[in-house]
């Protein structure tokens, strides 16, 4: 079963791709909680590659809308009905002058298990 | 077993919360009856010792939240270090309060790298609290003599301006009682006098 979760980013706005260009930059995250659903495999968007007055070197980063998907296997002791697949985003974004503070946010998706 | 997923596809607006202040907010130093006390606080920099900001009253002070992660702070720092340098004997001072998340773990390595030459301390959530929150990074503060912010800086900002500030407040007349100003210059005027060129002693 394949999720795909699109996260849109404002405009001006950049956060680090999967694999930064650096290491000092944070990377984009996304990791599923156990549940009803198992071995999340993530595919991370294709990044592009950015310059920006602060860097000496283009950076990888994802701007604007992005799509994240996971294909996920269900688990076999999974109860038919509603379920719920939880996870977490951890990003991190800047503009061209200022960079805030790293995020982790709550990825919840609703999904219906039927026998 | 059949999977399907109600919202196989959800949106997600990564919006950046909260209210990260615009680029270089209130960047003109500030008259003297207009600047605040900047909140005292007491942390350890990278040797163990301890750093109070009360401690540097008399001083021009520099002081800026970073992070390692921060790219625009990275530009910065070469300019603190070359500030430190040229003022240092003029009691100016340049602190840094590192926000990395791991504290020492990167901000050491990163210090020895850049061979940084001014003190460096790990901020706290208290501290950004004190500080506005610190939205955004890098958020740089210049404190005048008394200890009052004069100048606030959100977001890289040229070298010329932190300059400007700093000289400007290097220059400042403040904090020098009128008393103590009129001894200065009755002495200075007597000397003059004596000492005048053509003058017949």
């Amino acid at each position: 079963m394949d999720v795909k979760v699109t996260f849109q980013l404002r405009p001006g706005y950049h956060c680090n791709s999967n694999t930064p260009s650096e290491d000092y930059l944070i990377p984009l995250t996304l990791t599923w909680a156990p549940g009803p659903l198992e071995s999340p495999q993530v595919a991370y968007p294709k990044a592009h590659m950015e310059k920006y007055t602060f860097s000496e070197t283009p950076l990888s980063v994802y701007t604007g809308d992005f799509e994240i998907a996971t294909k996920f296997k269900v688990a076999a002791s999974a109860n038919p009905g509603t379920a719920f697949v939880s996870g977490k985003l951890r990003y991190q974004a800047c503009n061209d002058r200022m960079c805030l503070p790293p995020k982790t946010m709550d990825v919840s998706l609703p999904v219906e298990i039927v026998k | 077993m059949m999977l399907r997923s109600i919202a196989a596809a959800a949106v997600i607006a990564v919006v950046l919360t909260g209210c990260s202040r615009q680029a270089n907010e209130s960047a003109k130093v500030k008259a003297t009856d207009q600047r605040k006390l900047a909140p005292d606080f007491t942390l350890k920099d990278e040797n163990g010792a301890t750093l109070r900001l009360a401690d540097y009253r008399g001083k021009v002070v520099l002081l800026n939240f970073w992070a390692t992660w921060c790219g625009p702070c990275q530009i910065e720092i070469p300019w603190f270090m070359s500030f430190e340098n040229q003022y240092k004997n003029r009691d100016f001072a340049v602190l840094g309060v590192s926000m990395d998340d791991d504290g020492w773990k990167s901000v050491k390595p990163f210090i020895e790298k850049k061979k940084l030459n001014y003190r460096v301390a790990i901020g706290t959530e208290e501290i950004s609290t004190l500080y506005g929150g610190l939205d955004s990074l890098p958020t740089t503060f210049i404190l005048d003599r008394q200890g009052r912010i004069a100048a606030t800086h959100v977001g890289l900002v040229s070298k010329s301006e932190y300059q400007d500030d700093i000289v400007k407040l290097l220059n400042a007349k403040e904090g020098i009682s009128v008393q103590k100003n009129a001894s200065i210059d009755s002495g200075i005027r007597g000397v003059s006098l004596l000492h005048a060129p053509g003058r017949a002693n």
